[in-house]
């Protein structure tokens, strides 16, 4: 019996050709890119919609290893790193927020009676369309931006940790009880340890929105980050400098994203064992 | 109290005493005037086809769900919520699978005798104890696993050891066996046994294994809603699981191979016929409880002289 090697339902690939594959979508955008590129700017050299990889390989040298004239500062690092704060600020308080809500909400029926229909409500506002209200009641500051994020991610964590223990078999509480746990045992030192692995893969989840959420309030009212750079040089069609942040965040999201699953591998080890 | 004392003459309540009780979900009666008392030291197995009510006794005993009416007393106290009064070994879902075998052993000792919050209240000696109980249940190899490492076998064994650790006075099992494969169900009913007579347990066994159940129980109830009273027949007459067979068994611990035995076939057989069989009902009056512990409570309606 022989198994093809890519069609059909009984296909069957070999290590080499699944990363022979999964290059090959990446291969064929940077051969179309360039070939479009090159195209462009040998119709017309000054050319901004579509530059080369060398014209983008000098903006980010100018970005992220020379000083800006103006402020000294290297602005690449810098946009990098308020982005980073805000992002973490934002989303490690919806963490904490969502995982307090959302494991009271599962563990006691009162709790879930309380919170659970407002919760649903705050989820279904879309986020954005209240940033200009988080303007004007927090400013345009740091403030206003990281309750964007928190506020954006907070009621998904908050579901998904309460479904999380929801989904804890009625028999592990019995049995804490009978062995001695206290009500507030039986919550965060019982239940809450197991659902430590959900909560990150949940987060890891949000940080697609949590990064929306940054860029747009970058774009709207900010003085760096790599939103506002993007939304910056917009003016000046630069897409020698927007192509590379793009990427550079994709990238810095890739990472985020591995970390934490690495860090749910190694500090869980149990987890999906069942 | 004291008047029950002097009427009844006995000194100690019996381990776990259970009066008219009656449980009903959505109007369907499950648990139907239950009487039944047992005695410290009893290997008490509760066997019955499905629907008859066992695990909603056992959950009742356990304090999990209130009783409609009638009353539930271990050690002649009314029971309340879960607590260490009872230790319970489920069929799945005993150990905690984040912790380590040694750690869901030890976590009844850290609940009560030292700060839960605070890991450096954590004492030598209750580690030195989880790892005799661990012993016990052989188990010393596997201590710094976590249970999905483990078989099925061994995760029975470590959950029996998380509660005996609590030495509650009486220890509640549900179907503990119910997920193993044959040879391995043997050797823990087997192990059973010998932990059930070096400890002195006090254990309620709930099984729908019939064979299970006559191999292990010094006492057998058989539960069931296959009987007949005389309540009538119309259509809102509803009759839910009630005990209608108390046996004293004599337990024999040094293997399995008693249960090939004609003798042991028979009670079987017998057991099947009053409790397993729809076509054959049994009245209320005739039911064969010749436990010594066995009582039975019947209302004028259920048995009219």
């Amino acid at each position: 019996m022989k198994s093809p090697l890519v069609f059909g339902l009984h296909a069957h690939q070999p290590r080499w050709l699944k990363v022979l594959l999964a290059g090959i979508p990446f291969a064929l955008l940077l051969i179309i890119y360039q070939a479009a590129s090159d195209k462009r700017l040998a119709d017309n050299p000054q050319d901004k919609l579509l530059p080369s990889f060398s014209q983008m390989a000098d903006a980010v040298d100018r970005m992220a290893f020379q000083e800006d004239r103006r402020t000294g500062e290297y602005i690449l690092w810098v946009d990098t790193a308020s982005s980073l704060k805000r992002i973490a600020i934002g989303v490690l308080l919806a963490t904490f927020v969502a995982l307090l809500i959302g494991l009271n909400m599962g563990m006691f029926s009162g709790m879930s009676s309380l919170f659970a229909s407002f919760i649903t409500f705050i989820s279904m506002i879309p986020p954005l369309a209240i940033l200009p209200i988080l303007f004007i009641s927090f400013g345009v500051g740091e403030l206003g931006k990281v309750m964007l994020i928190f506020l954006g991610t907070v009621p998904i964590l908050t579901r998904d940790v309460y479904m999380a223990v929801k989904k804890i078999p009625r028999e592990q509480i019995v049995k804490a009880l009978t062995l001695g746990a206290s009500e507030f045992a039986v919550v965060y030192k019982v239940i809450l340890p197991q659902i430590m692995p959900r909560l990150l893969s949940a987060v890891r989840l949000s940080l697609g929105a949590a990064w929306l959420f940054l860029i747009a309030s970058e774009a709207i009212a900010s003085t760096d980050g790599l939103g506002y750079r993007i939304f910056l040089v917009r003016r000046y069609m630069s897409m020698d400098v927007i192509i590379p942040y793009v990427l550079w965040i994709t990238l810095i999201g890739f990472l985020i994203d591995y970390l934490l699953l690495q860090l749910i591998k190694y500090k869980y080890r149990w987890y999906k064992a069942d | 109290m004291t008047n029950n004392k002097l009427n009844t003459g006995t000194v100690e309540p019996k381990k776990l005493e259970i009066k008219d009780l009656y449980k009903s979900y959505g109007g369907r009666v499950i648990l139907d005037n239950i009487d039944l008392s047992v005695a410290s030291g009893e290997l008490c197995t509760v066997v019955g086809p499905s629907g008859c009510g066992k695990s909603t006794l056992l959950r009742m005993i356990l304090g999990q769900e209130p009783a409609d009416a009638g009353e539930v007393k271990l050690d002649g106290q009314a029971v309340s919520h879960p607590d260490t009064q009872r230790g319970i070994v489920y069929q799945k879902y005993s150990l905690f699978p984040n912790r380590t075998v040694l750690d869901n052993v030890l976590l009844g000792k850290v609940f009560t005798r030292e700060q839960w919050w605070n890991p450096f209240s954590r004492k030598k000696e209750h580690t030195e104890e989880a790892m005799s109980y661990l012993e016990r249940v052989r188990l010393t190899d596997a201590a710094h696993k976590y249970p999905h490492e483990l078989s099925g076998g061994m995760q029975q064994r470590a959950a029996i050891a998380q509660a005996l650790i609590m030495k509650p006075p009486i220890l509640l099992m549900d179907e503990p066996f119910g997920a193993l494969d044959p040879d391995t169900r043997d050797d823990l009913q087997l192990f059973l046994l010998e932990l059930w007579e070096q400890e002195k347990l006090t254990i309620f066994f709930v099984t729908h294994d019939l064979v299970e159940a006559c191999y292990l129980g010094s006492r057998l109830l058989v539960l069931s809603q296959y009987y007949t009273d005389d309540r009538g027949h119309e259509e809102h007459v509803n009759r839910g699981g009630r005990i209608v067979a108390d046996h004293k068994l004599s337990t024999v611990t040094s293997s399995t191979e008693v249960k090939e035995s004609a003798e042991f076939q028979a009670l079987i057989h017998s057991v099947r016929n009053e409790g397993f069989n729809p076509d054959q009902l049994q009245h209320v009056s005739d039911f064969n409880l010749s436990h010594p512990d066995a009582y039975q409570t019947l209302l004028k309606t259920e048995h009219k002289r």
